[in-house]
């Protein structure tokens, strides 16, 4: 109940015209990233980051948020209408949104796709209302040791639970760490991994990286492929609208499943990709007529959509509870917090209510407002695809620089900026991931901190580590994770995970 | 009502061919990105055993952490080298070909010229230039469009920026005759 005064005082915080109209800036500026090939959530998140510096951090983190919330919205756009999943996490819509569409079924579908993302953010932020305050109540309680350990699970759950190859993700994580590490060592203040170079002093911005890697990296790959575009246009009416709002209640299974697959792998970080082909996948084999999937129908909409945005939406819990991103697109909200001098975990519920409980009464609005817009605005969207992307592509080149320049004013960091564009291409186009990367660069810090406080206190036993029940039971869930693939053939043998697998598939 | 008869139809002018040869196979790049990372682990390890990778009175040294991190890169480099060489004999997947190598040239390279540019003449006058020679180069787009949609997006560019938030950016010697 303390949960529910808080939100409406969030509510009060977040009722200014000042910020409404920043809401819809951001909702509007999200579904354009959106739907535009060669962006999406966590580069729009990021190139437009500079347009908030000026802004309180209230009005900044609503801003910023409503930009993901759009461009998840509008990722649908795409794949529905022209069968291109604008992220990854849209591929699943596209196996029965793209039919619906050929079938003449467009506005029903992307009624679908919207409610349905609606719903599962909605679930999601009911969850961070209600869990996020215990939570951080709870990690009060945490020590260095403690921190450590959550650290190391995220790390590890990332190479362990990871599709990619093991190796290429403990690559990209140890990378992201070292870059991380350079500059001024924080706790001596000795140099570290400079080479002498001034520029290097103040350590490699990971918002400037984040830029490199998923803006111009984008843009590279999308040129590198054909650009011609042929899908159809669509508006929603109010009568499809409501006659699938009618239908809605027949689907209340999936979409509760869907929305728990999402929660779930938010909040650990199995990712929103994974999310929605779980929920897919689950929706098809428990489905009275599975072959009827793949071919135009509804359900296979809802399913993926719901898990994806419920993923995406409850990755947000571990970063304001704990300070520990459960995606990259929160991971760069991160960054964003910690450029306003807040610091994301426990404490930011303590220290600045306003802050956390605003952004969260935003998460509602902001779902409910960008709902309302992407229903009312489809065609209006779907013709920016009509302009060409020879246009489009040196406009977003100029806002990576803009933003990238924009962080730290340096000339140095847009060279940076292209310097990561290039490993961002060549990391994609062979299978190394960059999540874990961009995670590392954010977490790298603090993680070391931790670690060293820990080891400091011990006189360098890793026994800390174990010290307790709770710091205990992380780190051997940590390395338990790190090894799961291992664990999972073990506990499979004995019939244990034979049901889990199947039901993935 | 929806309306699916319409369609969205957009070309592509200057879409790389199909049959297009290959300039390298995805193994070849592996292989290369791994001994470049194994360069780095080694080159950033040798770093931190300087600065101090071992333990004095006040606890683990600077370099203590990050050189146990370059050990894992390092290792997990080595690994992706030996199962690069191993697949490479077994399949030469096309990591570019040269149709698309020319297209990423086509934006590399004015990218790398805009960073070249900036330095000198400022942000705004190198987004200028990049994105109406981009636009009429590249996109085949009319010159009058393709200078009316550079000046308007970088005039909206200057004016969010450098007036609306305040957001200083490198200018160069345009600007400074317009006393900015």
């Amino acid at each position: 109940m303390e949960a529910f005064g808080l939100l409406l005082h969030g509510f009060a915080v977040l009722l200014t015209w000042k910020t409404l109209v920043l809401m819809m800036v951001g909702l509007v500026l999200g579904v354009f990233v959106g739907v535009l090939p060669g962006l999406g959530g966590p580069n729009g998140v990021a190139i437009l980051l500079p347009l908030t510096f000026t802004m309180d951090p209230t009005s900044a983190i609503v801003m910023l948020s409503c930009i993901y919330w759009g461009a998840l919205f509008g990722g649908a756009i795409t794949s529905i209408l022209f069968n291109i999943p604008g992220e990854a996490w849209s591929v699943a819509t596209t196996f029965d949104g793209y039919p619906m569409a050929q079938q003449g079924r467009a506005a029903e579908a992307l009624t679908a796709a919207f409610t349905s993302s609606f719903i599962g953010s909605l679930v999601a932020v009911l969850l961070i209302t209600f869990l996020a305050p215990m939570i951080s109540s709870f990690a009060l309680k945490f020590g260095p040791p403690e921190f450590f350990a959550v650290y190391l699970l995220t790390f590890c759950s990332f190479v362990g639970l990871g599709r990619e190859a093991k190796h290429k993700t403990v690559i990209s994580m140890s990378l992201g760490l070292l870059l991380a590490g350079i500059g001024m060592d924080t706790v001596s203040g000795n140099l570290r991994m400079t080479f002498g170079s001034s520029e290097l002093l103040r350590g490699i911005n990971f918002l400037v990286a984040v830029i490199g890697l998923f803006g111009i990296s984008e843009i590279l790959l999308t040129m590198e492929e054909r650009l011609a575009l042929r899908g159809h246009a669509a508006s929603i009416s109010l009568r499809v609208v409501l006659s699938v709002w009618k239908d809605l209640p027949k689907y209340w299974v999936t979409l509760l499943r869907s929305s728990f697959i999402g929660c779930w792998l938010g909040i650990t970080p199995g990712g929103a990709i994974a999310a929605s082909f779980m929920g897919y996948n689950l929706a098809k084999r428990f489905s009275k007529d599975p072959e009827s999937f793949g071919k135009g129908r509804i359900e296979g909409v809802f399913a993926p959509e719901t898990a994806a945005h419920a993923s995406g939406t409850a990755a947000l819990l571990p970063m304001l509870a704990l300070g520990i991103p459960g995606s990259g697109t929160a991971a760069i909200l991160l960054g964003g917090l910690m450029v306003w001098g807040l610091n994301p975990g426990p404490l930011l519920f303590v220290e600045h209510k306003d802050f956390v409980w605003g952004l969260i009464a935003s998460m509602y609005l902001g779902n409910v407002v960008g709902l309302v817009l992407v229903l009312t605005t489809v065609p209006i969207f779907a013709s920016i695809l009509r302009v060409p992307f020879a246009a489009v592509a040196p406009m977003i080149v100029v806002s990576c620089a803009i933003g990238a320049y924009a962080i730290q004013n340096a000339m140095f960091d847009i060279w940076l900026m292209l310097g990561f564009g290039v490993v961002g291409y060549v990391f994609k186009k062979i299978g190394i991931p960059l999540a874990p990367f961009t995670l590392a660069l954010v977490l790298g810090n603090r993680a070391e901190d931790a670690f060293r406080l820990s080891m400091i206190g011990s006189g360098g036993d890793l026994k800390v580590f174990w010290s307790n029940g709770l710091v205990g039971s992380i780190t051997t869930l940590a390395i338990l994770l790190l090894f799961w693939p291992v664990v999972d053939g073990l506990l499979g043998r004995v019939g244990w995970t034979q049901r889990t697998r199947a039901t993935s598939r | 009502m929806s309306q699916t008869d319409l369609e969205i139809v957009v070309d592509d002018p200057t879409a790389p061919e199909e049959d297009s040869p290959s300039v390298v196979s995805s193994g070849t790049i592996e292989i290369f990105v791994c001994i470049l990372l194994l360069a780095l682990a080694a080159t950033l390890g040798y770093d931190n055993w300087r600065s101090g990778a071992s333990w004095d009175s006040t606890g683990p040294e600077p370099g203590y952490f990050p050189f146990y991190l370059s050990a894992i890169l390092g290792g997990g480099s080595l690994y992706g080298l030996i199962a690069a060489l191993v697949a490479h004999r077994k399949a030469a997947e096309t990591f570019v070909t040269r149709a698309q190598a020319r297209r990423v040239m086509a934006v590399f390279v004015p990218t790398l010229l805009f960073c070249l540019v900036t330095q000198f003449l400022g942000l705004y006058v190198a987004s200028f230039l990049l994105i109406a020679s981009f636009m009429r180069a590249i996109g085949k787009i009319a010159l009058w469009k393709s200078l009316l949609t550079a000046f308007v997006f970088t005039a909206i560019m200057f004016v969010t920026f450098d007036i609306a938030f305040d957001v200083i950016m490198p200018k160069g010697p345009l600007e400074a005759a317009f006393g900015h």
